[in-house]
């Protein structure tokens, strides 16, 4: 509530819409409006994590066999660019409060490369999937679910599924390849919505860089930075969870 | 009630805390914790990670009680999720050792 009408509020700013009473009041019913879209993305996420909990919980040996497979430095090397491209995004929304505006489209381009490097590593990894017939399905052209896997006593092949044995492992027996193929559904869908998340994360901060480069934000308006700024953090949080949920479960079976 | 501008300092010491957690976490991985508790050091990992960025990166510590209502409301209908498939779940068990 502001008890004062500054001269600006008194003119209007351009971007003020009718319906506010001023750019404070415009920005806060922004803000709220993206975290009420963030609550039912925060739903959408939690149906999957949850479909991820109950197979998990059903085909352990299974879900810790196929975890292995997949690259833990890429998994790794993508958490720490999303974690930076956060970082910018964060600074360019500091930056557009405090009217700096070189800086501003600096953190927004580099916020847009870094999500792409993130698209990028993720494609080299779903093609490696691809040639290892680890995508889940009959359909896949040529190289339909069929992964090979290890057999005791033969040279390691990184190609080559790893299932466990009952030595570290409660149910052995469910470490089959048609359990193996139930991870693989879930880390494609669940991967695969982030990663969509992430394209769209990168067409929106196209649109900011562009109205960026026309001077449109200063510190009276700033709210798509900061609205679109709040999504992107958000997507990070799920790849947050998704990295160790994913990546490092079953980790510790390959060393102890 | 102005805005609130977080200072940049914050910022760094944020990006710094969720770097380090990060390497925590893949380190953690490879170490066999007793109890199986490796999912349970993994999550809490994640959850401080989630937590620093919701309350510094997304200024939900400097925002309006409204916004703390929408993510608490998120936060409990997300229990509810939870709570109720997987008392459903994971007492199946309880029922065929019964009936044999």
């Amino acid at each position: 509530m502001t008890t004062h009408a500054t001269t600006q509020d008194a003119h209007g700013h351009p971007a003020l819409q009718h319906h506010f009473e001023n750019m404070e009041q415009q920005r806060e019913a922004g803000t709220l409006g993206m975290w009420v879209f963030l609550v039912t993305e925060i739903m959408f996420f939690g149906g999957m994590f949850l479909a991820y909990t109950l197979y998990r919980n059903q085909y352990p040996a299974a879900f810790a066999s196929a975890s292995n497979h997949l690259d833990i430095t890429l998994g790794a090397v993508n958490t720490a660019v999303l974690i930076v491209s956060s970082f910018t995004m964060a600074l360019a929304v500091y930056f557009t409060q405090t009217g700096k505006l070189r800086p501003q489209v600096l953190c927004l381009g580099l916020t847009l490369v870094l999500g792409l490097t993130f698209l990028g590593i993720k494609a080299v990894e779903y093609h490696d999937k691809y040639e290892d017939h680890l995508i889940p399905g009959r359909l896949i052209p040529w190289n339909p679910f069929n992964p090979g896997v290890q057999e005791e006593g033969q040279p390691v092949d990184h190609h080559k599924l790893h299932l466990l044995s009952g030595k570290t492992v409660k149910h052995p027996i469910d470490a089959t390849v048609k359990n193996v193929e139930m991870f693989y559904w879930i880390y494609f869908a669940m991967t695969g919505m982030h990663a969509l998340h992430m394209i769209i994360g990168a067409g929106l901060l196209m649109y900011l860089l562009i109205f960026s480069l026309r001077g449109r934000f200063d510190p009276e308006y700033h709210s798509p930075v900061e609205v679109i700024g709040l999504y992107w953090h958000f997507v990070d949080i799920v790849w947050i969870f998704l990295f160790p949920l994913l990546y490092l479960l079953g980790r510790h079976y390959l060393h102890g | 009630m102005s805005e609130h501008i977080v200072p940049v300092r914050i910022y760094f010491a944020i990006f710094a805390a969720l770097l380090v957690g990060t390497a925590l976490t893949v380190v953690a991985a490879f170490f066999d914790f007793p109890w199986r508790l490796n999912t349970v050091v993994a999550l809490t990992i994640a959850t401080v990670k989630a937590t620093l960025v919701v309350l510094y990166f997304m200024h939900v510590r400097y925002s309006t009680r409204l916004v703390w209502v929408i993510i608490a409301s998120a936060l409990f209908w997300m229990a509810i999720l939870f709570a109720l498939t997987l008392s459903d779940y994971f007492t199946r068990g309880w029922l065929s050792t019964q009936t044999g």
